[in-house]
């Protein structure tokens, strides 16, 4: 419960940012909101020797619309997300994070970087075919979310790299479904479904279904999208592409849930969301 | 003369209001001084080498890079302590059996038996390297088998956990009264189940906490504790120094729940090191220490068989427990399974009732007194168990349970297992409750609910429990055989501005007892209770006393206080008499005076008594100066607090998730001193139920590691997963102590799982699930839902 000794910067500069990771090499990471570094640091389980702080970075704030998405600087916490009149899908995801103190200091670009297949906002951003901008010293470049995870709690955003925003479409028109299964309010997802819907004259034209914690990395669960897209939308047809919802996946067990029952919970998750989606509950 | 005729003639000012608790400015606004607030010029700072291990030879231990550190003052090992006088000690072990003990050292001694246990101590200057230095203590293991499952532990050619003693059994034991086996021939029907209390924390939100400053030949040692008079007499015994020489202070204890009702080995290491340094050391545990190393409550299975006739008179019950104990026996640690098998018979006229327990090792952490410590237990086994019979002979809860309880008028009403329970209306609570519950819309919601696929059900427990842990000659070493007597004692002074200084030997963390405390103090000396200072945990301030545990300290140390009170009340009243030319029978406290019957002008404040006291220029013939007393008060009986506890219960017939919609709860503690200070005990205390019966599990895997060792395994519910409890009262005095009173700080913890549980099978019955066992965790429900099905969980 007591970290090792470590150094700590707080650069008022990407450029100094980035300058201090690069020289710090392995052992120097990046802090943001904290909420999940410092507890592995406490725990020893992470052990690094310099964190440089985003905190006084500027530039990685604010939520902008442009053209077709939503421009959301890295360092914007859960409960900015939470609290905006248009987000959708991303703020109600982002309600169900933890409790306020956590949703106060955990920032979406601490959240998609760690890559936790427990967390909320990763599944979200790959549903909605977000991405995310990077920077580094070979410069800026955007990463899709298709890309962005890589296996538990790692990322293809490199070790000397900072993310700067978050790239998500707006998908207006689009119904949302969020279902998260915990056993405590505060709790990480045992298993979450996220699902977009849009629908026309009762019919799906696009749907988007994301998987949290049902694998090492967030998932789409296609084999739920290709069942119904372009059918029609009722109880029915839910249930049965919900049905899906487990394929593909491998869903590590733990005391409270095994495998068996986390593809049960994301089958009857999937209806759940799908049907919030197309509005039917 | 009793404290209770001491008390003004007239309404109770104070006791019976919902005073706000004096404790709570501090607390709210941070003000309040635990352990790690603490500091001592010269301090150093301890960490401890616990064992990765479940089960080990230790083959050998190099301190040497730890101590070539410049900030490390000391390493110390089992092998380097030989000198202490005693290993850990168990006080109580169940009358009259033999029992197989290990020693259990501070720090091992060639051998580790669970996870945590600790194998030494690094002493050094700063907090944050003496957790870098016992890192660089090398440990060399040679790993043991494991063994974990208690019943396993009892099997012939078992893993032992200690070699020497040749079994895992650490004692049998038997209570109980009538014949079993007889009633349950003379049953119509008989219900088995094999009913599990598995493990728990106490998990009180401040961890442990030492500070121990031995200089000039005494110690001073503030310890985050439920028991500094304990603390204080074993440190003597290990340290071989006599207890005048040693203060023992619990200040501000941030809960403790049965876990600081304890003497730990970290106690005796800091002080030992102390001593051996001449410098004051602190110690902080962390979480994830405390979850492997503060003793843990239940584990126990038990095979429960209760028979009765078809028109639901109970015949018999009999319960087969094993407990596990763990690697060692601690303070109490036998006789926890023995505290519970006392009620066994629940509010029930049982006459066959008989409780046989096994203890056993295992390699995890000891199991000791958590809330309840065997209450919540037995009351578990017997209400879930009236329930699966009232199923089977078709009753419905509340009758089978009217049917068989002992009436109001039988008490004082001795029990088959031989205890007399003080006083009881337990149709009055359960009429009460029943009243609360309209079954109209619960039937009409639980059908609407059905349509959604919401299961819902509703459970009952009426308990009662034996608390108020005292009456010596009951307890005491010849008889259940704990090692010390069990009394109470406290001291009132009176200052000369007629403030009120009390002393008290319990020792309260959290159950706002400064302030029930004050409410029966300003009543009887006429003051207000914010004139009353309550000054408690300080084996230097209040040299007698044993603790708050037990929900003992209202009912044990309040009765004590209001007799010191009394005694003061008395000096009081003959000064006022004296000065008013009165006789002191013709005074009476009225309002915020002592004044003369009748006329109530005619009087003096407790501050001009206090002003007479201390200025004795007139005070009666032979009277000594001074307005202080003190007591110490033993009572004659246990006492016995009850109720009826309702909970409804909503389960998702897909996730098997269950969330509490309702939960009401009717509970009798006697008269009450303070109502909003009892709602607060019953919600803290259903809520822990409710986490026991829900959502915490202590677990261990197969290899003896500890699988939820953090908050994020160790689920505690929060707000968000209890509903707005519903409370009330009966009040059926005690007549066991003057006020009445009886403990209610567990009360709510020991009521609280078996209604929870039979609320979830309640709920489940449509879907062919008739009995489970705690934890009612999600995938369980599922489970049990999907073999009721036929269908197996894939
Ligand atoms: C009690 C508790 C409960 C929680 N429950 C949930 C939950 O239910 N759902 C959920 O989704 N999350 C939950 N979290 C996690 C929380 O949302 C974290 O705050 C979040 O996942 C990480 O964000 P952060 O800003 O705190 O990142 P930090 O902890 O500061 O950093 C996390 C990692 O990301 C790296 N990093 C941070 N920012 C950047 C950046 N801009 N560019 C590159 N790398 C970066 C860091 O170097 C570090 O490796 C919980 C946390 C706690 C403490």
């Amino acid at each position: 419960m007591i970290p090792t000794e470590f150094d700590y910067a707080a650069p008022e500069s990407l450029d100094d940012a980035l300058w201090l990771l690069g020289e710090g090499g392995e052992e120097t990471r990046l802090l943001a909101g904290g909420h999940s570094l410092i507890p592995l640091m406490k725990l020893r389980v992470v052990v690094p020797t310099k964190l440089v702080d985003l905190r006084k970075v500027p530039g990685l704030d604010g939520m902008q619309r442009e053209d077709g998405s939503w421009r959301i600087g890295a360092m914007t916490v859960h409960s900015e997300l939470e609290h905006h009149p248009d987000l959708g899908l991303l703020s109600r995801a982002a309600s169900t994070i933890a409790d306020p103190q956590v949703r106060h200091c955990g920032t979406i670009g601490g959240s998609l970087a760690h890559g936790d297949p427990a967390s909320d906002l990763p599944a979200v951003l790959l549903a909605a075919g977000g991405s995310v901008s990077a920077q580094g010293s070979g410069g800026p470049r955007t990463i899709e979310a298709a890309d962005l995870f890589k296996d538990y709690m790692t990322t293809s955003v490199a070790p000397d790299e900072v993310i700067t925003a978050v790239h998500v479409p707006a998908l207006d028109g689009y119904g949302y479904g969020y279902q998260k299964f915990n056993r405590r309010a505060e709790d990480w997802a045992m298993v979450a479904v996220c699902a977009l819907v849009y629908a026309r004259d009762g019919v799906c034209e696009d749907v988007r279904v994301g998987l949290t914690h049902m694998a090492s990395t967030p998932l789409r669960a296609t084999a739920v999208e290709e069942a119904l897209r372009g059918q029609p939308l009722y109880a029915g047809s839910i249930a049965e592409a919900a049905e899906r919802a487990a394929d593909a996946t491998n869903p590590p067990g733990d005391l409270n849930a095994t495998p068996a029952y986390k593809r049960h919970l994301a089958r009857v998750l999937c209806q759940r969301a799908l049907t919030e989606a197309a509005g039917l509950s | 003369m009793t404290a209770t005729e001491a008390a003004p003639n007239g309404a109770a000012l104070h006791v019976g209001r919902s005073l706000k608790r004096k404790e709570d400015p501090r607390l709210i606004t941070g003000r309040a001084r635990y352990v790690d607030d603490m500091t001592v010029p010269g301090l150093l700072h301890a960490a401890i080498v616990r064992s990765p291990e479940a089960h080990a030879m230790i083959v050998s231990i190099d301190s040497s890079a730890a101590l070539a550190r410049e900030d490390v003052e000391l390493v110390l090992t089992g092998q380097d302590m030989t000198d202490l006088e005693s290993p850990l000690p168990c006080a109580w072990v169940p009358p009259g059996t033999e029992i197989a003990n290990a020693p259990h050292w501070a720090l091992a001694r060639g051998q580790v038996n669970h996870v945590g246990d600790p194998v030494a101590i690094v002493v050094g200057t700063d907090r944050y390297a003496v957790v870098d230095a016992a890192e660089e203590v090398l440990v060399e293991y040679e790993s043991l088998p494991v063994i974990v499952d208690p019943r396993a532990a009892l099997a012939d050619g078992a893993t032992l956990v200690h070699e020497d003693l040749g079994s895992n059994r650490v004692f049998e034991f038997s209570l109980g009264g009538g014949d079993v086996e007889a009633g349950l021939a003379e049953a119509d029907v008989v219900v088995q189940r094999e009913i599990v209390n598995h493990r728990t924390s106490g998990a009180p939100i401040e961890p442990r906490g030492v500070i121990a400053d031995f200089r000039a030949g005494s110690l001073t040692i503030h310890s985050s504790t439920q028991v500094p008079h304990f603390v204080r007499l074993f440190l003597a015994l290990q340290l071989g120094i006599s207890e005048e020489r040693i203060r023992a202070v619990a200040p501000e204890v941030g809960g403790g729940f049965g876990a600081k009702l304890q003497f730990y080995g970290e106690e005796v290491l800091l002080a030992y090191a102390s001593r051996r340094l001449q410098r004051p050391i602190k110690w902080i545990e962390t979480r994830s220490e405390h979850m492997q190393v503060a003793h843990h409550g239940r584990d126990q299975i038990a095979t429960c068989r209760m028979g009765a006739r078809q028109d639901g008179t109970i015949t018999a019950f009999h319960v087969q427990i094993t407990a596990d104990l763990g690697a060692y026996l601690m303070l109490l640690t036998p006789v926890i399974p023995v505290l519970g098998a006392f009620v066994m018979g629940g509010c029930y006229a049982i006459p066959n009732v008989r409780t046989d327990i096994t203890g056993v090792f295992t390699n995890k952490m000891s199991t000791d007194a958590i809330r309840g410590a065997g209450r919540p237990e037995a009351t578990h086994m017997v209400e879930v168990m009236i329930d699966q019979l009232a199923s089977e002979l078709g009753m419905s809860p509340p009758a089978i349970r009217r049917k068989n309880f002992i009436p109001k008028e039988s008490f004082p009403a001795e029990v088959a297992t031989g205890v007399v329970y003080d006083s009881g209306d337990y149709h009055g609570s359960l009429d009460k409750l029943m009243g609360k519950l309209d079954v109209e819309a619960f039937k009409r919601e639980q059908a609407e609910l059905r349509g959604r696929g919401i299961y819902r059900g509703i459970g009952l427990s009426t308990y009662t429990e034996i608390c108020g842990l005292a009456p010596s000659r009951i307890v005491g070493p010849s008889g259940l055989g704990l090692q010390t007597g069990l009394w109470e004692s406290a001291m009132v002074r009176v200052h000369i501005s007629g403030a009120v200084t009390v002393y008290s030997g319990a020792s309260p963390h959290g159950q706002g007892l400064d302030t029930s405390f004050a409410q029966i103090v300003a009543d009887r000396l006429g003051v207000d209770p914010e004139v009353v200072e309550v000054i408690h945990g300080d084996t230097g301030t209040g040299p007698q006393g044993l603790g708050t545990y037990g929900s003992r300290s209202l009912s044990v140390g309040g009765e004590a206080i209001a007799r010191a009170t009394a005694k003061v009340a008395e000096k009081a009243k003959a000064i006022v008499a004296h000065e008013l030319e009165a006789a002191a029978q013709d005074i009476e406290v009225s309002g915020d005076r002592f004044s003369v019957r009748g006329s109530p002008d005619h009087g003096m404040s407790l501050a001009e008594v206090a002003g007479a006291a201390y200025i004795p220029e007139n005070l009666p013939e032979g009277m000594e100066p001074g307005l202080e007393e003190t007591t110490f008060y033993d009572p004659e009986n246990f006492v016995f607090p009850f109720g009826a506890h309702a909970a409804i219960v909503d389960v998702d017939g897909e996730t098997g998730k269950v969330a509490v919609a309702r939960y009401i709860a009717v509970d009798d503690c006697g008269p009450a001193v303070n109502p909003m200070i009892i709602d607060g005990q019953i919600h803290g205390g259903i809520t822990h139920a409710i986490g026991q019966a829900l959502y915490e599990r202590v677990h261990y895997d197969d290899d003896g590691q500890l699988v939820t060792g953090t908050f994020v395994d160790y689920s505690l519910p929060s707000a968000a997963e209890v509903p707005m409890f519903e409370t009330d009262r009966t009040e059926t005095p005690s007549p066991s102590n003057s006020l009445g009173v009886k403990g209610v700080g567990e009360a709510g913890t020991i009521g609280a799982s078996a209604a929870v549980t039979n609320a979830v099978i309640d709920a489940l019955r449509p879907l062919g699930v008739t009995f489970m066992n705690m934890p009612l965790t999600p995938m369980r429900v599922w489970e049990a839902i999907e073999e009721a099905r036929g269908g197996v969980p894939a």
